[in-house]
């Protein structure tokens, strides 16, 4: 009952120290040194670009007040001009450098908190990498990361460059004419006002644009999964109504967000007209009397513009400054998540062959929830094939896990060979403790790199030997390419079954001394159905088997049954006892006799 | 019928590419002229608005600023200077908002468009191909293609207002004064080559960067999904390397396109500027001359800061036209996938009364591999048969066409004596149910996921549930029949969601009802009291598609399908004497049972 991960705008619980913008943004920057770096000189390189925009006005009010000063000054207005294009030249390379190096900077940074934050997930236990988290997990290593991209490429820098082109404008402002610049500088204060007003009204229509989207697509998922139940169930034109009726939502949302974008700039255009015409009336009727002359006067109309326009820029950085907030907040509360599993340094090893396990009082709890299991206290003898059974989420499953050390019990302790099982070296845990999952799950590569992985260093012919040791041999060989086929996508270019035989022959090539099987429950063909149980019979010999038991032709089978029922531990014995004794375990048998031996 | 997707051929850029890209976008202009309209309007406005500005400065320097410093102008100039200013301004404010607006309408009505059409074709689709299909993949022929085929639209009418305010700027530049229009004539071609120039080089590291983006989220996809198998290999660093080696790649095409990008920015900032103070220097001399005036200057340096910024979205434009066509492409292979299940043009009623299932030569293809073929076989009315065969035989298809989900390639399924082609679709399926192994469940209340618009009254809905064994745990819930579950819900095992998917379609009293494998999950126990229960209390013909002996068991007689043929057919004693292929089967079961 596979379900396909919706893309859903998820989010885990956020700590408290990552609630507000600026703990993000100070964390972000400590978790990327890359970004922090050689700042200070990209920061004067691109204050140097700030020179190249003030020019223009300068020039305007040399070459107006003193270019034809007793007529034509032409070596005067040519060596301006000369001046001019060198700072303009100069500040075009000063930007030029800056850009480079804040995208090396900032590409270095992302791909290092790319590859972190990816390393950390794979670290937590798995109590947290849950089906309902692997897509949280990841957008948060792609699309999260990407979304700092134009902030630390330009967003972060843009709130410096454009308080620095206010601040250089505001500067020549004041030294033509301080009665010129008050005006302006009012203006600025209902522009903000508007300016911000316009904003929150961006933020809310965007919010709900993506709700919209988000119902839309959830929508649509939906009718595409559920196609069947829809035709099967003669919904199609309700089911298309709710798809129609989400689209048309979010159309409108998407308008109202068009309207309130579209007034920002004719907003700007208007105040940087009212700015001008504020400069031409007071220049005409006092500059004279001020002191002003007409370069100084003119000037001030370019200078204007270059002071006012960055205002109607701000909601541009601004809400890029949030995308880049909420992308590092998802990506930090990620990193922050604790990770459980302690590995000893160096631990001990474990010597080769089929190995002794007791379980003392073993507790557990997946996180935000009550426990699972209440005290498991068991102990299974080297070589021992034992199996667990017991209805679905009674805590078998769980149990697996702690046994293979994906999570560590909440209390008691699990001992192999007379150690603790987190003082054993990871190493050496991984190769004789072999956890073998039911969904056969296959990496994108040849059947031969599946296998190989199964143990660190194992050679061409270890693979293949590996095989044959399982009598799967020649079912290898009637593969079209032989080790060399292609699993696909999750190993889906082979059956349940097939996965299932390639994952047993990747335990093999471990040499395991203590196997856990958690036994698959999807219908395999008998031919396949026999290789898998010949390649068990063989894996699981002079070795400690645990199988989660779906089948209970299997517990029929083990050396000795432990039942289940609501985390703990019920009956145990051989198969045939505990059918006499007539509790869970008969009852389990009863129904499935019940269900097998009728004709 | 083929549901695989056709690989989206490369898109270079070549004449051919823009011939297309340009037949798209008119394509969009005739589909929702209105709103277009206006905006090119806006655009041309603010283009008139533009050049209005800078001629309104360059005539109030010369009557206004210049006379003020030397002898003195009318307070009603000085006004009317002011007044001009702020007027022009308003007019380009306009344009401005009405280009925006309204550029903005045409691109989401042609979206909403495409995705009706999108979502009319989900509709019509064989189930076969939402199967085939990942949702993801679905999902993103809904929202992603849909924005990248049509976003191209929203600067159309900018550029084309800037083509306007270039050509004009020319003219002016060549009527007023050679000199300055030789300035002119050295920037702002260089602005286009540049912008081309950029455009050129900066496309083969975006693309190789949007194929390793590709890369890097396939491994983190696969890694994660495959977490479990990671840990117990303990190959958490090898994985962790095998992403930084994907991510090192991406990280150098990005670095190389920022870096192309770097030195076009600033470039683009700098050459208007160069332009100026060239024109400041040459103009100097003209004025000094005489041949034009200050107010000419001030003009003219106005308008080429004007033409600085726009100049870039020509170029976007270009950028944008291979992602607008691979988007559509994509949008349009979902929009001629072939419709397979039509509705009759004049629907025939069903007989009242019990129906029987006639079978007729079916033949059943899928990716051009046979899955049933020649398949004959009769249901009587309120019979119960099990469906029997190996993995693959086409038993899940078989129960499929049988409720009309896709038609057969040949032959017909004939429900009460009528060729369900001709029933109306409604009809059939308030008729006849069929229950599914895989049980999905809607984002909504236990409720309204048993009744799903039957209507059915709760008194209905709690007598489904409890013949599907579903009431006693919905009760049992904090919120019972209005606990919600799907995908932000309560999270119900694979059993539970089988007895409610049952619930749901005993709910309707179908007359005919079709399992396929749908109490797989279900506790044997409960299984059993289900089947019992369905046996003595319902009144229906049962078709159930067995994967467990006890499901077997519960059947009249028993079909045999084998290769896409029925191989045999009796009751299930006579069958495990008389046909080896099925004791062969039912061993297998038995093997692979509980």
């Amino acid at each position: 009952m596979a379900e396909p991960t919706i893309p859903l705008d998820d989010d885990l619980p956020v700590p408290p120290e990552l609630q507000k913008t600026w703990a993000v943004l100070r964390r972000g920057l400590r978790e990327s040194p890359e970004l922090r770096t050689g700042l200070g000189f990209t920061l004067i390189l691109s204050f140097a670009v700030i020179v190249a925009t003030l020019v223009v006005p300068i020039l305007i009010q040399k070459i107006f007040d003193h270019g034809f000063d007793g007529g034509f000054q032409a070596a005067y207005v040519y060596s301006i001009c000369g001046i001019a294009l060198v700072l303009v030249t100069g500040s075009y390379i000063a930007g030029r450098a800056a850009g480079r190096r804040l995208v090396t900077a900032s590409e270095h940074a992302l791909k290092n908190l790319r590859v972190r934050t990816f390393a950390h997930i794979h670290e937590l236990s798995v109590a947290e990498q849950t089906k309902e988290k692997r897509g949280i997990f990841v957008s948060r290593v792609t699309a999260d990361v990407d979304s700092l991209a134009e902030f630390t490429e330009w967003g972060g820098i843009a709130w410096l460059i454009s308080a620095a082109q206010i601040a250089g404008a505001l500067l020549l402002m004041l030294v033509y004419s301080w009665q010129l610049t008050i005006p302006l500088v009012l203006l600025v204060i209902p522009l903000l006002l508007v300016v911000g007003k316009l904003q929150a009204g961006f933020t809310s229509a965007y919010s709900l644009v993506r709700t919209r989207v988000g119902e839309m697509l959830s929508e649509v998922s939906e009718s595409v999964m559920g196609a069947a139940v829809v035709r099967a169930y003669g919904l199609d034109e309700s089911v298309h109504g709710r798809v129609a009726n989400a689209i048309g939502n979010r159309y409108r949302a998407q308008m109202t967000a068009h309207r309130r974008a579209a007034t920002l700039f004719p907003v700007a255009v208007l105040f940087q007209a009212l700015g001008i015409a504020t400069v031409v009336v007071l220049g005409a009727f006092y500059g004279e009397s001020w002191g002003l002359t007409v370069g100084r006067v003119t000037a001030f109309l370019f200078l204007a513009d270059l002071f006012l326009r960055p205002f109607a820029d701000l909601p541009e950085i601004y809400s890029e400054t949030q995308t880049a907030i909420a992308g590092w907040r998802k990506i930090l509360t990620v990193i922050d998540l604790p990770v459980e599993i302690v590995e000893p340094e160096p631990g001990v090893v474990l010597e080769h062959g089929a190995l002794d396990v007791r379980t003392e009082d073993v507790r557990y709890a997946y996180p935000d929830s009550d426990h699972v299991l209440h005290g498991v206290s068991l102990h299974i003898r080297p070589g021992g094939h034992v199996a667990i059974v017991g209805e679905t989420g009674c805590g078998k499953t769980t149990f697996a896990k702690l046994l293979s050390r994906l999570a560590d019990p909440v209390e008691g302790r699990i001992v192999v060979n007379g150690v603790d099982l987190r003082e054993i070296a990871p190493a050496s845990r991984r190769t004789a403790i072999r956890m073998v999952p039911q969904d056969g799950f296959l990496f994108d590569t040849t059947i031969r790199e599946n296998v190989r992985q199964g143990r660190p260093g194992a050679t061409d012919r270890d693979v293949e030997t590996a095989f044959e040791e399982l009598g799967l041999g020649e079912w290898v060989a009637q593969l079209p390419d032989g080790l060399e086929t292609v699993a696909g996508e999750r190993g889906e270019a082979l059956s349940v079954g097939e996965r299932q035989l390639v994952a047993l022959a990747r335990a093999q090539i471990a040499s395991p001394g203590l196997l856990i099987l958690d036994e698959a429950t999807s219908a395999v063909d008998p031919g396949t159905e026999q290789r898998i149980s010949e390649a068990l019979r063989r894996l699981s010999h002079g070795r400690t088997v645990v199988t989660i038991a779906h089948r209970l032709s299997t517990a029929e089978q083990a050396d000795h049954v432990f039942v289940f029922d609501a985390g703990r531990v019920v009956e145990e014995g051989r198969h045939e006892a505990l059918v006499a004794n007539g509790g869970v375990y008969a009852r389990l048998y009863q129904s499935w006799l019940g269900n097998v031996s009728v004709g | 019928m083929s549901v695989t997707a056709e690989p989206i051929e490369q898109h270079d850029a070549s004449r051919g590419m823009f011939l297309r890209g340009m037949r798209l976008v008119a394509s969009y202009i005739r589909t929702h002229p209105g709103p277009f309209a206006v905006s090119l309007f806006g655009a041309l406005l603010f283009a008139i608005g533009g050049i209005a500005t800078t001629a309104v400065l360059g005539r109030v320097t010369n009557q206004v600023l210049v006379p003020a410093f030397s002898g003195g102008v009318d307070a009603r100039t000085i006004w009317l200077g002011a007044a001009a200013i702020v007027g022009v301004a308003a007019v380009r404010a306009l344009g401005i908002g009405l280009r925006r607006y309204f550029s903005g309408m045409t691109g989401e009505r042609m979206m909403r468009t495409i995705r009706l059409q999108v979502a009319e074709r989900y509709k019509e689709l064989p189930v076969a191909y939402h199967k085939a299909t990942p949702t993801g993949e679905l999902l993103a022929h809904m929202e992603a293609d849909v924005n990248a085929a049509v976003e191209v639209i929203y600067p159309v009418p900018f550029a084309t207002g800037v083509l306007f305010l270039v050509l004009f700027a020319m003219v002016s530049l060549i009527l007023t004064d050679p000199y300055l229009a030789a300035i002119g004539l050295l920037v702002i071609p260089t602005l286009a080559l540049m912008n081309r120039s950029f455009a050129r080089r900066v496309q083969g590291p975006v693309e190789r960067a949007q194929e390793r983006i590709g890369d890097v989220s396939a491994v983190v996809h696969e890694s994660i999904d495959g977490a479990l198998i990671v840990k117990t290999l303990g190959r958490e660093d090898a994985e962790t390397e095998r992403l930084a080696a994907r991510a090192e790649e991406l990280r150098k095409e990005r670095v190389e396109a920022g870096n192309i990008r770097a030195g076009f920015e600033p470039a683009l900032e700098a050459l208007p500027s160069v332009g100026i103070i060239l024109l400041l220097g040459v103009g100097s001399w003209r004025v000094s001359r005489g041949d034009v005036t200050l107010g000419t200057l001030v003009q003219f340096v106005a308008l080429f800061n004007l033409l600085a910024w726009p100049m870039r979205f020509i170029g976007w434009i270009l950028a944008e036209l291979p992602r607008a066509l691979v988007g559509k492409d994509r949008v349009d292979q979902v929009l001629a996938q072939p419709v397979t299940v039509a509705p009759p043009a004049r629907p025939v009623h069903l007989p009242d009364g019990p129906l029987g299932i006639e079978v007729q030569a079916l033949d059943y293809h899928l990716d051009g591999l046979p899955i049933l073929s020649g398949v004959d076989l009769e249901v009587r009315p309120n019979e119960s048969v099990a469906i029997v065969g190996p993995t693959g035989s086409g038993k899940s298809v078989l129960a499929q066409l049988m409720v009309r989900l896709d038609d057969p390639d040949a032959g017909e399924v004939l429900v009460g004596g009528v060729n369900v082609r001709h029933v109306d679709p409604l009809e059939l399926r308030t008729t006849a149910a069929l229950v599914f192994q895989e049980s999905f469940l809607f984002a909504a209340s236990l409720r309204a996921n048993i009744a799903l618009d039957s209507g059915a009254s709760d008194a209905r809905i709690e007598a489904a549930a409890q013949l599907a064994r579903a009431h006693g745990f919905i009760e049992r819930m904090p919120r019972g029949y209005d606990t919600l579950v799907g995908e932000r819900g309560v999270t119900l095992s694979g059993g539970q969601r089988q007895r409610v998917a049952l619930a749901r379609a005993l709910v309707r009293h179908p007359r005919i009802l079709i399992l396929d494998d749908a109490t797989s999950a279900v506790d044997p126990t409960i299984e059993a009291e289900i089947l019992n229960g369905l046996r003595e209390a319902h009144d229906a013909t049962l078709i159930v598609v067995a994967y467990r002996l006890s499901t077997i068991t519960l059947a009249d007689r028993v079909l045999v399908l084998d290769d896409g043929r029925i191989v045999a057919t009796g009751a299930h004693d006579e069958l495990l004497t008389a046909e080896p292929r099925y004791a062969q089967i039912v061993r297998a079961y038995e093997r692979g049972e509980v």
